[in-house]
């Protein structure tokens, strides 16, 4: 079928051309205000993501979360709330799920793990694989935050009995409201995790 | 986010000489700087000290737990939960999974209030952010504000479980600063608004919490944390107790107890806990002892709710603790 898009831009890329487009021009002494002048020196960051290494040279308030996004171009990572109350932007670091949001960049010591590191050789985790059998979405913003929590929630031991998954599931919100489902979900990958 | 430069301190000299704000969890740290409330122009990284700072040590001395240790680790250490359930529990019971994994002890007792006037630079009056310029809150929405240690200029509540089982338990801080070490009775580090809010501690500038060492208490291990909130996970404390109880029988040898949620610091209630001294512990004097827990409470419309669930919060708690496994 013929679209009339590039079939190289994504939804992402065309959005983005989108807003650019949209964006009224800066009048001079807004530019003059938002100017780097007052920026401090950029810093050289080294961050492993799903086991690659990235050499990147970041503003000082660059965000775990914007580097994965803006600069690596790992979308899968969201941004909801921003201010660390949603959890949509949970990642692995150093094996222990936490808040890309409030992470600076430059402050991350071990390898970081985000969804698009959890499939290997083209399967699925099984994580993953649970959320879609247990139809455990339905927007979608929050499940990347969702899985690597859930994965987080098992690999602490903490997903033993259905109140426990609750309870330290509570740190990702779904305004969908799929929780039964993802209680689900974490309850059929608990017992694959432990055998991969 | 306001521009800030970015330094790692090696040690702890480097870091208390840099003159700028620590980051170890940065879970208050970042949002706030998002948020404008706080601007710092440098951010000191305290993260590498953790090879010296981030032990936890139990024994006859007591429990000895670094600054930079993780809430989460804390929290399942098998002698804590043995030993101290109430500090177990309240960190299990506060923020989230991810939050726990991030935040460390030392971050955690110096968080800043939810207050929204506070949170939101919009509103112009805020004593604590804006010292001198009025507080919003005082006829505004205030239904979580505090009813203890308010003072005219701020009822802003303190927003910590875990400071509430430290100062239950008589914890020491152990503190670094460009001075040298000092070692502080926790009860001692924050302090109520009075008249200038934005003083919240009597750390000095540059000065870093290193440690908290609670003293060996073995009827401790009848503590509990009890946190009365808007939803059963993930919320703040609308009322939180913690209390430990030494018991002859039904009778109360020795009391501690703390209360959170209600106050503008963290909170021990000395007069309850004497009112509950050799009396039987039952409904009655328990209701009695929360009387006296809250006998100087002021409220401001909104939170007129919270003196008699800061109440019903400790009667309940001190009965859980008396049903505990005797020890």
């Amino acid at each position: 079928m013929k679209t009339g898009l590039n079939p190289h831009m994504t939804r992402r890329s065309m959005l983005e051309g989108v807003a650019v487009g949209t964006v009224a021009p800066l009048t001079k002494s807004e530019a003059a205000s938002r100017t780097d002048a007052g920026a401090e020196p950029a810093l050289d960051v080294m961050l492993e993501v799903n086991g690659k290494r990235h050499a990147l040279t970041l503003d000082p308030r660059t965000t775990l979360l914007d580097a994965l996004r803006e600069h690596l171009d790992l979308t899968g990572s969201k941004k909801g709330c921003d201010h660390g109350q949603c959890g949509a932007c949970t990642v692995l670091a150093d094996g222990r799920r936490v808040l890309s949001c409030l992470t600076l960049a430059a402050a991350v010591r071990g390898p970081v793990t985000t969804i698009e590191g959890l499939a290997e050789d083209g399967r699925l985790h099984p994580m993953q694989q649970a959320f879609i059998d247990q139809d455990a979405f339905q927007c979608g913003y929050c499940t990347p935050g969702q899985i690597m929590s859930a994965v987080g929630c098992v690999q602490e031991g903490h997903a033993e009995a259905d109140a426990d998954i609750r309870e330290y599931m509570s740190g990702n919100l779904c305004r969908c409201a799929a929780y039964p489902n993802i209680v689900a979900a974490i309850r059929q990958a608990k017992p694959l995790m432990r055998r991969s | 986010m306001r521009p800030f430069a970015y330094q790692r301190a090696q040690d702890v000299a480097g870091a208390v000489k840099a003159g700028g704000t620590f980051l170890a969890g940065g879970t208050t740290l970042l949002d706030l700087m998002k948020l404008d409330v706080m601007r710092p122009s440098l951010v000191v990284d305290i993260n590498d000290l953790s090879r010296e700072f981030a032990a936890i040590e139990s024994g006859p001395q007591g429990l000895r737990l670094g600054a930079l240790v993780p809430m989460s680790e804390a929290a399942r250490h098998p002698a804590i939960l043995r030993d101290y359930p109430v500090i177990s529990q309240s960190l299990v019971l506060a923020a989230s999974a991810q939050l726990r994994n991030m935040a460390t002890l030392g971050g955690n007792v110096l968080q800043r209030t939810r207050c929204s006037y506070f949170r939101d630079p919009s509103w112009s009056r805020c004593n604590k952010r804006d010292p001198g310029s009025g507080c919003a809150a005082l006829d505004g929405i205030n239904r979580k504000h505090a009813v203890l240690g308010t003072s005219p200029n701020c009822i802003a509540t303190y927003p910590g479980d875990f400071a509430q089982a430290l100062i239950a338990l008589d914890a020491v801080v152990e503190i670094a600063g460009p001075q040298g070490a000092r070692r502080l009775a926790f009860a001692k580090l924050h302090v109520a608004p009075g008249d200038d809010p934005s003083i919240e501690t009597t750390l000095s500038p540059g000065e870093m919490i290193t440690a908290f060492v609670v003293p060996p208490l073995s009827f401790a291990r009848r503590s509990l944390f009890l946190k009365i909130r808007d939803r059963q996970s993930y919320e703040f404390a609308l009322a939180s107790a913690a209390v430990a109880l030494d018991l002859e029988g039904d009778r109360v040898r020795e009391a501690r107890i703390a209360l959170g949620g209600v106050a503008t610091r963290p909170w021990r209630s000395r007069e309850a806990e004497s009112d509950l001294k050799g009396k039987v512990l039952n409904e009655a004097n328990a209701r009695g002892a929360a009387q006296t827990a809250f006998s100087s409470a002021v409220t401001h419309g909104g939170n007129d709710f919270k003196p008699e669930l800061g109440r019903r919060t400790l009667v309940r708690a001190l009965l859980q603790a008396r049903a505990m496994e005797a020890v």
